[in-house]
Order: structure tokens, then C-alpha cells, then sequence
């Protein structure tokens, strides 16, 4: 994915919420774009996902330039917005519907469904399910067109901490086996530590401000007890910190 | 606990247990025939009025028996039935898309919003003359009331629901690539059922207001023409039988939209 020069105003607003925004990422790696609320980092993320147009600037993946939502790069939002009227297995299969494929549905369904360890509940109204069950579903939903970019607005900050904390580390392994690129954006250094290959921080007016910062963690160290975390995280809240006194 | 212990209870009286609601229609039901009986008798028992006696309960039925029994009933029903039938369907195929554009285009709805607010509280009577000219039919006429009195139910309940439709279902299906026509047919449409059946029950009970004054015109079947015919030839058990036959039917249609919205209803009771 190939970010070049995107800028982004708001009607309404008085300044542009991005500015000279310049990134590449690379297949398969999971990035945090992290920042305080007003930066733009969600700005930032809609318009990966097609769902805004930037005022400037273009977005590539894969050379298909991001005009629009498509299949190929799927967004997944704070709440899970499920269809309440829909049982698990049909609001997983969504994507698959609007893409207009008819013929291994199904079987697409239950793959995801086996994957966010869902299966028993396929067939259940989603309003019987819990908020983290819910947050599942709508992963599951996001999987089920095999996109190759996934983007997430925040979407485990309405979870409970150990929901939040096992959801970080599934969807991380998930990303991985699936070779997923993951594009997240969180306002907590902590959830980029657990989950992210590199962190991307952002500031109010300033756009980027600090792009290649690795995350240099063995899958078996992302865990909050583990010292090799602490250590890390330590190392990025003061590279945080600094950059927003800056 | 001390504070739900604070809360009096519903009371019920008598206490009939799982029984309570079929019971307590009953009660009504006999309350009614208590008030209808008790009229008659005053009636009957009027030097001026007792000629009107068949409007009581026991008359009413022995000829309401005869009437199901011949098929008077559904002879009558029937045209009624089919007006009716023709006029909401009208008005739900113009009423359905309407509110939802209503709904979903704010521009749209501060345009059309005094119009309809005014076209709204005409009653529906009073286009009768226009009907009946620019109809070449009577049924034609009669057909277009009905549409005129249901219409607006329908948009504005559809248009109400449209406008409540969380902008966030509408963001995802939107992320997932849905078409127009997907956006209608698995957010919209599902999402407002409830509110297109609330309309269709509030604009059926409208319909079937206006139906027997409607029928009143030139037609010669009916209910509303039953009732006039009766009065006529002064067979009032036989015109009483036709309100109750009117009140039954209508009752019905409107039980058959409840069970509709029951169960297109998604949103869970807790």
C-alpha cells in the first residue's frame, strides 16, 4: 500500500485535518497509526478504506488506486454495527452477498466462523451474543471476501479488558497466518505494542510525525506480563511522549 | 431489594391466573352485549320508537345466522374486501418508496413536508365529488378514497423509520460493497418492516373507516351499500347484523397486521 501525499479538509472545519501524509506499508505487516484524538488518524483510515476522498494525494494497493470500499480492503469499526435481523452466519456472509457470489458461501462462512471460534453459534440471533462475541462476528464478516488489507478504527475499545486483550492477540495471529496486511489505528500505545509489526504516530496539524518505528517483539513476548513487552512499551510511550511535546 | 419491595404491585382483580386475558375480553365482550341489550329493551319498550326494535342483540343474531348461513355475508364482504384490497395496495406501492425517499433525502422532506401535512388533514370525504368525476367508474371512485385515506399513514410511518436507521449499519454495508439495491433490500428494507407494518395496520383502520360512507355512492355492493339498502327497506336486524359484520372484519384485518409486525419485529424484548 502506497500512501503519496494525502491531505484532507473537512468542509466545515477551518484547517485540513491531514497534510502531506507519505507512507508505504508493506504486504502482511501490521501497522498502528497511533494518536490522540484529532489528529486524523481515523481521517486517515477512511480514506484508506475508499470510505473518504481525500482533498490531495492518492492511495494505492497493489497499483489499484483507492477510489472507493471494495472487497480487497475491508474496514472494521468501533462498534460492531451487526444486523440485528440477521442471524451470525448471514451478517458473516454479507460481504460475500454484496460481492454477488453465489456458489461457496457457505463454506467461506463457516471457514471464517471456525476462525473468530464461532461455529456453535452460526445459527443464533446476534443480539444473544456478548459484545465480544459481537466484535467477532463483525470480524468474521470483514474476513469472509479474503481481503488483503485490513483496516480497524479502534475496534476493540468498547470490550471489557481480558475480551479486549484476547481479541488483540487473535486477530494479530489471525492477520499472520492469513498473511493480512493490518492497518489499525488506536489512541493506546499498549494495544500498538501487542499487536503491531511497526507504529506510525500521528499529530494534531503536524501529520506524521514519526513513521518507522518497529516493534521489536517475538509473538510469544506480546503479552502484558511478559518483560520483554514492558520494556517496549516503556521505549514507545517515550518516543510518543516526546513527539507530542515537540 | 428494600426499594423493589417499596414498588406496589399491578393489581388485578379478580385474580384468574394464565386465564386473566382471555377472561377480561370476555368481560368486555359481555359488557358491550349488556349495553346493546339494555338499549334495545328501551327501544322496544318506547311507543315512539319501537319500530326500530330489531337493532337488539337477539334479533341482530337470529339474522346474522341466516346471512352466514345463505352467504349473504360474503356476497357482501367481498366487493368491500376487494375495494379495499385494491386501495391500500395502491397506496402502499406509491406510500413504501416515497417514505423512504422521504426518509433518506432531507431535501426531499423539508420540500414535501408542508404539502403533505396539509394534503393530510383533509379528510378523505371530501374528495368524493372530485372521485366521482374523475372516475368513469364508481368502484374507480371509491377506490381512489381508500388510496387518498391510506397513503399517508404509510409514508410517514415509512419515512419515520427510514429517518431512525442507525448511520453506522448503513456505513458498514456501504464498506462491504453494497450496491444501491443491496443497501434497500438487506438494510432498509428489513430495518424499517416494523414501521411499513405499523403504517399499513394505522392506514387499514383509516381505509375501512372511509370504505362504508364510500360505498354509499352510486355502487350497488358492499358493505356500506348493505347498510343503506337495509335502512330503505327498514330491515334493521338485517343493517345491524352488517355493523357487526363490519366490526368483525375489521377487527380481524387489523389482528392479522399486529401478528405481521410481531413477527417482522426484530428488536429483542428484555
Amino acid at each position: 500500500m502506497i500512501v503519496s501525499g494525502v491531505a484532507h479538509s473537512y468542509v466545515a472545519s477551518d484547517g485540513p485535518v491531514l497534510s502531506g501524509i507519505d507512507l508505504t506499508i508493506r504486504p502482511g505487516e501490521v501497522v498502528a497509526l497511533i494518536g490522540r484524538s484529532g489528529s486524523g488518524k481515523s481521517t486517515l483510515l477512511h480514506i484508506l478504506a475508499g470510505l473518504i476522498q481525500p482533498s490531495e494525494g492518492a492511495v494505492r494497493i497493489g497499483g489499484t488506486r483507492v477510489t472507493k470500499p471494495s472487497p480487497r480492503w475491508i474496514m472494521m469499526f468501533q462498534a460492531p454495527s451487526l444486523f440485528p435481523w440477521m442471524t451470525v452466519s448471514q451478517n458473516a456472509a454479507l460481504g460475500l452477498r454484496y460481492s454477488g457470489q453465489s456458489t461457496g458461501v457457505e463454506d467461506r462462512v463457516a471457514d471464517v466462523l471456525s476462525l473468530v471460534a464461532l461455529t456453535e453459534f452460526a445459527d443464533r440471533n446476534v443480539q444473544d451474543l456478548s459484545g465480544g462475541q459481537q466484535q467477532r462476528v463483525a470480524l468474521a464478516r470483514s474476513l469472509a471476501p479474503s481481503p488483503e488489507v485490513l483496516l480497524l478504527d479502534e475496534p476493540f475499545s468498547a470490550l471489557d479488558m481480558f475480551t479486549r486483550q484476547a481479541m488483540q492477540q487473535d486477530v494479530r495471529a489471525i492477520a499472520k497466518r492469513l498473511g493480512l496486511t493490518l492497518i489499525l489505528v488506536t489512541h493506546d500505545v499498549s494495544e500498538a505494542v501487542l499487536m503491531a509489526d511497526r507504529a506510525v504516530f500521528l499529530k494534531s496539524g503536524a501529520g506524521i510525525i514519526a513513521d518507522d518505528t518497529t516493534v521489536d517483539l517475538a509473538d510469544a513476548e506480546r503479552e502484558l506480563s511478559s518483560t520483554a513487552f514492558k520494556t517496549e512499551l516503556g521505549r514507545l510511550n517515550a518516543i510518543y511522549t516526546t513527539m507530542q511535546s515537540s | 431489594m428494600s426499594l423493589i419491595a417499596d414498588i406496589p404491585k399491578t393489581r388485578n382483580f379478580p385474580n384468574m391466573g394464565k386465564y386473566r386475558g382471555l377472561m377480561n375480553a370476555f368481560i368486555g365482550m359481555g359488557g358491550l352485549l349488556v349495553i346493546w341489550w339494555l338499549g334495545g329493551r328501551a327501544v322496544a319498550n318506547d311507543p315512539d320508537m319501537f319500530a326500530f326494535a330489531d337493532f337488539a342483540p337477539a334479533p341482530t343474531m337470529a339474522r346474522l345466522w341466516v346471512m352466514v348461513t345463505t352467504g349473504e355475508v360474503l356476497d357482501m364482504a367481498g366487493p368491500s374486501l376487494y375495494r379495499v384490497g385494491y386501495g391500500m395496495l395502491i397506496a402502499v406501492v406509491i406510500g413504501v418508496p416515497l417514505g423512504i425517499l422521504i426518509g433518506r433525502i432531507a431535501q426531499l422532506r423539508e420540500i414535501t413536508n408542508i404539502p403533505f401535512q396539509f394534503l393530510r388533514m383533509i379528510s378523505p370525504l371530501s374528495w368524493m365529488p372530485i372521485a366521482v368525476m374523475g372516475f368513469d367508474t364508481w368502484d374507480g371512485a371509491i377506490v381512489f378514497l381508500i388510496t387518498v385515506a391510506a397513503i399517508w399513514p404509510i409514508v410517514f410511518a415509512t419515512a419515520a423509520g427510514v429517518r431512525r436507521i442507525d448511520p453506522a449499519w448503513i456505513k458498514v454495508a456501504r464498506n462491504l460493497g453494497a450496491s444501491p439495491l443491496h443497501m434497500l433490500t438487506t438494510v432498509i428494507l428489513p430495518a424499517v418492516a416494523t414501521d411499513i407494518f405499523t403504517g399499513i395496520r394505522l392506514a387499514l383502520g383509516v381505509a375501512w373507516v372511509v370504505l362504508v360512507p364510500a360505498e354509499y355512492l352510486g355502487v350497488t355492493s358492499g358493505l356500506g351499500y348493505a347498510i343503506n339498502d337495509a335502512r330503505d327497506t327498514l330491515e334493521y336486524d338485517r343493517l345491524s347484523a352488517t355493523v357487526v359484520v363490519i366490526g368483525v372484519i375489521g377487527f380481524a384485518l387489523d389482528t392479522l397486521c399486529q401478528k405481521a409486525i410481531g413477527r417482522l419485529n426484530w428488536t429483542r424484548s428484555t
